[in-house]
């Protein structure tokens, strides 16, 4: 059986890991290789690079601090941000990413998310879905792109079911309502897109303490669980966090 | 020296981060000489099975001599896939033919998603040197989406539970090959690295 994933996030800026509440108010939280080694070492299941400069033009400075942290890390690497084509892609998964996630260039043209799972396989493709609440819809989320400056009139969990069938692997879905509050995540939402695709979902924005997680999976129908402030901030070790997922029965992973 | 082929297929860089990162001497290469002088012979690979093959051209004859005169050999993803005979992913491709068997699609379950991607626990025999100092089950990192299915009777079968007994890793003599990324499995995978190292140096 396939144990949950906990997956720590490296939102980065001008080559510092950062992390902010709701999109905003950014805050240091230290460098991407050190940060990036330090939970490969400590036993994390995944890491998520986030390039969150880069959303409206590709980077190429990214490859190589992506080529840098990949040195250290050993677990399956994540890397998206501002990335709009499949060449970029290709560079990006040559200098040591294992996935590509893509957000605000799948939105602007679908078929990307084709092409991408047809050259790599779709196990290399993650749509990322930054998802606000609508208003006066309790049960609606829209799609918003460009680091969450930009709403659109796209609903999210339509967009989760296209994304699969155009080839996306995997979902990540942040929450910009929770992103960074330590609230919890906003489990409506995670289980309306995990009931609606058959691909694992990451859920992502909220995560303070241990039962948010544990809620995440057991409410959300999360298949992984993204974090950054409560790791980052050394409030909870991986272990601890896997420690706890473990005693109220979830499968994890222990090394 | 251990080298790893270098045959235009992704994730090779992976594979040599981790085997320096353990201290391992490791070149990444496609050249005949540097294969022929090395200790052992790393083939990785993420890339589908016809495609790696096709990659990898006239390097599957000198591997597969070498291997036969006793270098050991690591397989790893696709780069195990193809030390069986054949693989019926988009269409018809035969393998090195190193291990009897044949790689199949994994069957569909309605519970399971296909590409089995994520982390798995493998039963691991006592009597399969890569897995020297793990204990009896460890967590591995798989993607893929086709398995092989082993009928040699020579080769040790470690498996992992995927709605059936899934092959996760094989050994047969000098040949050695895991279905999941050691490179990419934190800790447990960098030991089943460096214990095919020392398999190596044990070897030369």
């Amino acid at each position: 059986m396939l144990t949950k994933r906990i997956i720590p996030c490296l939102d980065v800026k001008d080559n510092r890991v950062v992390k902010g509440i709701k999109f905003l108010n950014l805050r240091d939280a230290g460098d991407p290789v050190e940060l990036g080694a330090r939970y490969s070492d400590e036993g994390a299941d995944e890491l998520v690079f986030l390039d969150i400069t880069a959303t409206i033009r590709f980077r190429k400075t990214i490859i190589e601090l992506v080529e840098k942290v990949a040195e250290n890390v050993f677990i399956p690497f994540t890397v998206g941000g501002g990335i709009q084509t499949v060449e970029q892609m290709d560079e990006i998964l040559r200098s040591g990413a294992d996935k590509v996630s893509v957000n605000t260039a799948a939105v602007s043209k679908p078929e990307l998310l084709t092409e991408a799972a047809q050259r790599f396989g779709s196990q290399c493709v993650v749509l990322a879905i930054d998802a606000r609440r609508a208003k006066d819809k309790p049960h609606k989320w829209q799609v918003c792109v460009k680091a969450g400056t930009e709403p659109t009139e796209i609903d999210v969990v339509e967009w989760a079911i296209r994304g699969e069938k155009l080839g996306a692997g995997e979902i990540l879905l942040t929450s910009m309502d929770a992103d960074g509050t330590k609230a919890g995540y906003d489990n409506k939402l995670n289980k309306a897109v995990s009931d609606a695709v058959d691909i694992p979902m990451i859920a992502s924005g909220g995560a303070g303490k241990l039962n948010h997680l544990y809620d995440a999976i057991a409410v959300g129908g999360a298949d992984a669980v993204l974090m950054a402030s409560i790791t980052h901030f050394g409030n909870y070790t991986i272990n601890q966090i896997k420690d706890y997922l473990a005693s109220r029965g979830l499968p994890v992973n222990i090394q | 020296m251990i080298v790893v082929i270098d045959y235009n297929v992704g994730n090779v860089k992976s594979v040599c981060n981790a085997l320096r990162h353990i201290g391992c001497q490791v070149t990444l290469s496609r050249k005949r000489e540097t294969i022929e002088d090395s200790t052992g012979i790393v083939l990785p690979g993420v890339a589908a099975f016809g495609y790696a093959i096709n990659q990898l051209g006239e390097l599957a004859k000198l591997i597969k001599k070498l291997t036969l005169d006793g270098k050991p050999l690591l397989g790893i993803c696709v780069g195990y896939q193809m030390l069986f005979d054949q693989s019926s992913e988009y269409g018809r491709h035969d393998g090195l033919g190193l291990i009897s068997g044949s790689v199949i699609p994994i069957p569909i379950n309605p519970q399971l998603c296909v590409p089995h991607m994520g982390w798995n626990q493998v039963k691991l025999p006592d009597d399969m040197d890569l897995f020297t100092g793990l204990g009896k089950e460890k967590t591995f990192y798989f993607a893929h989406s086709f398995y092989a299915d082993v009928t040699d009777l020579q080769a040790k079968t470690a498996f992992t539970d995927y709605g059936f007994a899934m092959p996760a890793a094989v050994q047969k003599a000098n040949i050695y090959g895991v279905q999941f990324h050691p490179e990419k499995s934190s800790i447990t995978g960098l030991k089943v690295l460096k214990n095919f190292v020392e398999i190596c140096l044990r070897n030369e």
